[in-house]
């Protein structure tokens, strides 16, 4: 023949079988979660394994853990309070990536968020005495705008020059946490700390610990009213994307530009606009992080929220109403992780949690099959 | 039994899908050194049976034979290690590189260092063997789709493939490319090689296959069955399970007011350069006017000019004589204009299905309602009133028999047919009062085929004004009440009772009033 290649050169040793990938073709629904729960428990096994090694006790750590995280009415607290702006920067990316917009720069409209909640208290656009009724909305819109400034603009960027949103919303992240900087250090600072002095009470969301008067039980808990925008987010997410005009519209470009195109959607303007909400969700878990939680702005307000947002949004399969208990997970960890500090378990954890998805996404997409080379061949 | 070794064999292969049972025990031989043609209607289960024997998906019952030998393929490397190669509908070419690298992707040699050259020689050398014509050096995408086909082949060949199984290879190649194919495939029996085809087009079968298997709803019907003691219709009635027509009842034609008009239109193509080159042309309500001419003459670009896809670089389209593309024209352009065009009616099946026409992620339901979401009863205000949605697909795969387990199914699990189905419900159940239709009955089994064509004509009856590109003369001409030929972008004139002969020499260019001039064609 006239092959090139029909004596091929072998090395000196070889496994004896090979890995062999074989793109599915067919994938049942059910499979997708159910590889996807299979990938959380092989990360906590392998983290028990890893555990065991290094002369822990796998069960009672986790054990630590789970107690650490939901183990009474305080912590779960503490754990809801880290899952409130995961659920919000979570939403964030599950809207942009359902129309394949890959927005990472929610980290950034998290922060920009909160300036822009800050903004309202401290410029001050309206003075410390102000009514919560108007004061928390005032913040909430002014969070939501420049979270969404910071989407529009690699939007903008994107619909017109084409410009990868890759970048310019990684760029962006920086530009967002320097400006930040910027106030805190120079503008905003109290006493030259490098923080803004803390919000008069108007500015800060309702938490449960506030109605402990009526009800003792409620004391110390922090769970702020940022939950309930996350749980309303998430249902408004869902119906903009599974039941109205606008969704379809996110749905189809996200899965088919030409198709879209080919049914006059305007697929620029929709780019502007999923960024811009994108953006704005984001902004408003900084906005209700800054005032359930910080109550100042400062340099330390997200240990990567807009980061882990992305996570969330991929392990929750794009799903709004999923980003919640997947969210919860993340801030569990996340708790559990401060509690047992510094043995950093759980951010082990949520390293090896990470891997086993991305390795389970190959299994949703491949079957992976273990044959035996031939003798010989 | 004739004494001819056997190829492959299939044993009762069973393979299910969630809802279909897509091959029931089917038993199929293929000997060596014959074509033999795969046939049966859309749904029927070509595709997948091809499937598991080129190793993409793995049957659930039944055994493979390969040269008397059981085999156990788990992978399209596993099948052509045992020398079975298939070409699929959709080509799997990287269009970033070029022809030789696109066959050496993925194999074992070169390792390291790629001396193209030397492989580019090869390559060409394997090329004239078999009249596969290509240069190697060519990027993919500055390739045709009839060249790209060429490379699929060239690749299964190199690897060593002694079985070549098409699926519908003829569906994309205009009537020259088709002969060339045919060249190639006989090229290849010659060598001892075995070839399974799988086409829709019956003439096409008679034509190249020596031995005929027909699968209906997953089964066997008649089972390598000589072409030459069969015919069209015995194999019709085999696929559909009842009698075809092959010929048209056709109402007299009764063309109302002008709808369409294009004037002195021009276009470029992908690559900037000029596709359509003042293209005139002029469709009335209730009547079909065809467009002739083979693929690639500014066909595609004018079917998207007027849908508001490609912008026009010169001349204007009127729609109901108001001017709404170029020229004149006022309003949105774009995706408004887009907008517009399906709001006033134009309904547009494009030529691509997968790429264009449908989301192959979305549901089934996703994909009907893509052109009337906007509008009552599906949108109800903001929202999309899934149960209507529901309702408008549920009706619509009753009546255009879709075959697809649920409504909720992704498209991109029907097969082809049912996936032309879909669009063709969507297009004409719209009510449109324009209709850019091009090749409709791609890929659809005779039945399907006869069953679109009594849609279209339905349509006429109903008012619309109809333009049909195909590269089917005689569909064209059996459909159609005049035919415009285009050539190189330009409209080589316009014949009312259409003769092949004329036609034919227009497509390659030249004009009807020269024709006319010569005497070979009537005044
Ligand atoms: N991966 C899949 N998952 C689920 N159903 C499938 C899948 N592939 C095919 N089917 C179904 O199996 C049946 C047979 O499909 P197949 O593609 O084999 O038909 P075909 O004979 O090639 O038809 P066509 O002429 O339209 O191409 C169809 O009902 C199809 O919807
Ligand atoms: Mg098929």
């Amino acid at each position: 023949m006239t092959s090139l290649e029909s004596k091929p050169r072998r090395g000196p040793w070889k496994m004896p079988f090979e890995i062999h990938l074989e793109p599915r073709m067919d994938q049942p629904r059910w499979l997708g979660w159910v590889v996807t729960l299979g990938a959380v428990f092989l990360a906590f096994f392998i983290g028990a394994i890893v555990l065991k090694l290094g002369g822990g006790q796998p069960l009672r750590a986790y054990g630590f853990m789970v107690r650490a995280a939901f183990g009474n009415s305080g912590v779960l607290s503490d754990t809801i309070v880290k899952a409130t702006p995961l659920i919000l920067v979570g939403l964030a990316c599950t809207l942009a990536f359902s129309m394949k917009l890959w927005n990472i720069g929610a980290e950034g409209q998290f922060f920009l968020g909160a300036f822009g909640a800050s903004a309202v208290v401290l410029t001050p656009l309206l003075p410390p005495e102000t009514s919560p009724w108007l004061m928390i909305p005032a913040m909430m819109i002014a969070g939501m705008l420049a979270g969404a400034l910071w989407g529009f603009i690699p939007g903008f960027l994107k619909a017109r020059f084409n410009v990868n949103e890759i970048i310019s919303t990684l760029m962006l992240n920086y530009v967002a946490v320097n400006w930040n900087n910027f106030f805190i250090f120079a503008v905003w600072t109290e006493g030259g700390f490098q923080m803004s002095p803390k919000f008069p009470l108007t500015a800060w969301l309702p938490r449960l610990t506030d109605y402990a008067k009526q009800f003792p039980e409620l004391r110390g808990l922090t769970t702020h009213l940022g939950l309930v925008f996350g749980l309303v987010a998430a249902g408004i997410v869902w119906w903009i994307l599974f039941r109205s005009k606008w969704g379809y519209e996110i749905r189809l470009v996200g899965d088919n530009p030409r198709a879209a195109r080919y049914a006059g959607i305007n697929i620029a303007r929709n780019t502007v606009l999923v960024m811009m909400l994108s953006g704005g969700l984001a902004g408003l878990a900084g906005m209700s992080e800054i005032s359930g939680v910080v109550h100042r702005l400062q340099g330390a307000i997200s240990p990567g929220y807009g980061f882990s947002g992305i996570i969330v949004a991929w392990l929750a399969k794009l799903n709004p109403i999923a980003v919640i208990p997947v969210a919860i997970l993340f801030g569990a960890l996340i708790q559990a992780g401060r509690e047992i500090q510094p043995s950093g378990v759980p951010k082990m954890i949520q390293g090896i949690v990470l891997v086993c998805l991305i390795a389970s996404d190959l299994l949703l997409r491949y079957r992976v099959r273990v044959v035996r080379r031939p003798r010989g061949a | 039994m004739s004494g001819v070794p056997l190829a492959v064999e299939m044993r009762a292969i069973r393979k299910r899908f969630p809802g279909v049972l897509a091959n029931d025990d089917v038993d199929f031989e293929l000997r060596q050194g014959e074509i033999h043609a795969l046939l049966g209607e859309n749904g029927a289960g070509k595709s997948t049976l091809m499937n598991v024997l080129s190793g993409l998906y793995r049957q659930d019952g039944g055994a493979i034979l390969v040269n008397g030998l059981p085999v156990n393929l788990h992978s399209p490397r596993d099948a052509i290690a045992h020398g079975i190669g298939m070409i699929h509908q959709h080509f799997m070419l990287v269009p970033t590189q070029s022809v030789t690298e696109n066959i050496l992707l993925g194999l074992d040699q070169p390792r390291f260092l790629m001396r193209l050259a030397a492989y580019e020689r090869v390559i060409a050398d394997l090329g004239a063997q078999y009249g596969l014509h290509v240069d190697p050096r060519s990027k993919i995408w500055q390739l045709s789709v009839g060249e790209q086909q060429r490379v699929e082949i060239l690749k299964m060949l190199y690897r060593g493939a002694q079985v070549l199984i098409m699926d519908e290879p003829t569906a994309v190649l205009a009537p020259q490319e088709i002969e060339g194919l045919f060249k190639t495939l006989r090229a290849m029996v010659a060598e001892g090689k075995s070839i399974i085809f799988i086409s829709h087009k019956l003439h096409e079968v008679m034509a190249i296959a020596d031995r005929i298997t027909v699968l209906r709803k997953g089964k066997v019907t008649a089972s390598g069955v000589p072409a030459t003691e069969t015919s069209k219709g015995e194999l019709a009635r085999l696929m559909v399970g009842r009698e075809v027509l092959f010929h048209l009842e056709k109402k007299p034609s009764n063309p109302g007011v002008l709808v369409l008009e294009l004037q002195d239109l021009q276009a470029e193509n992908d690559k900037g350069l000029p596709a359509l080159r003042g293209v005139s042309l002029q469709v009335r309500s209730g009547e079909i006017v065809g467009l002739a001419g083979i693929a690639g003459n500014g066909q595609s670009e004018l079917a998207e000019v007027i849908t508001g896809l490609r912008p026009a670089s010169g001349g204007q389209v009127l729609i109901d004589g108001k001017a709404c593309i170029g020229g004149q024209a006022r309003g949105p352009r774009s995706s408004g204009l887009i907008r517009r065009l399906i709001r006033s009616g134009v309904s547009h099946i494009p030529e691509d299905r997968t790429h264009v026409g449908t989301a192959p992620n979305l549901s089934v339901t996703d994909n009907v309602i893509m052109k009337s979401y906007r509008e009552q009863p599906i949108a109800r205000g903001w929202s999309i009133d899934s149960a209507q949605a529901r309702l408008r697909a549920s009706a619509l795969r009753e009546s255009y028999e879709i075959m697809v387990p649920t409504i909720e199914t992704p498209v991109r699990l029907l097969s082809g047919g049912n996936l032309q189905r879909l669009i063709l419900a969507r297009e004409i159940s719209s009510q449109p009062r324009l209709m850019i239709a091009m090749q409709p009955t791609r890929g659809l089994d005779v039945g399907a085929i006869e069953g679109v064509h009594h849609l279209l004509l339905a349509q006429r009856e109903a008012g619309a004004a109809i333009l049909l590109v195909s590269e089917e003369l005689e569909e064209l001409l059996s459909l159609s009440d005049r035919v415009y030929v285009i050539y190189a972008g330009e409209i080589m004139g316009e014949v009312r009772e259409a003769e092949a002969a004329t036609i034919g020499l227009m497509m390659t260019g030249s004009h009807l009033s020269d024709l006319v001039r010569e005497g070979a064609a009537p005044a």
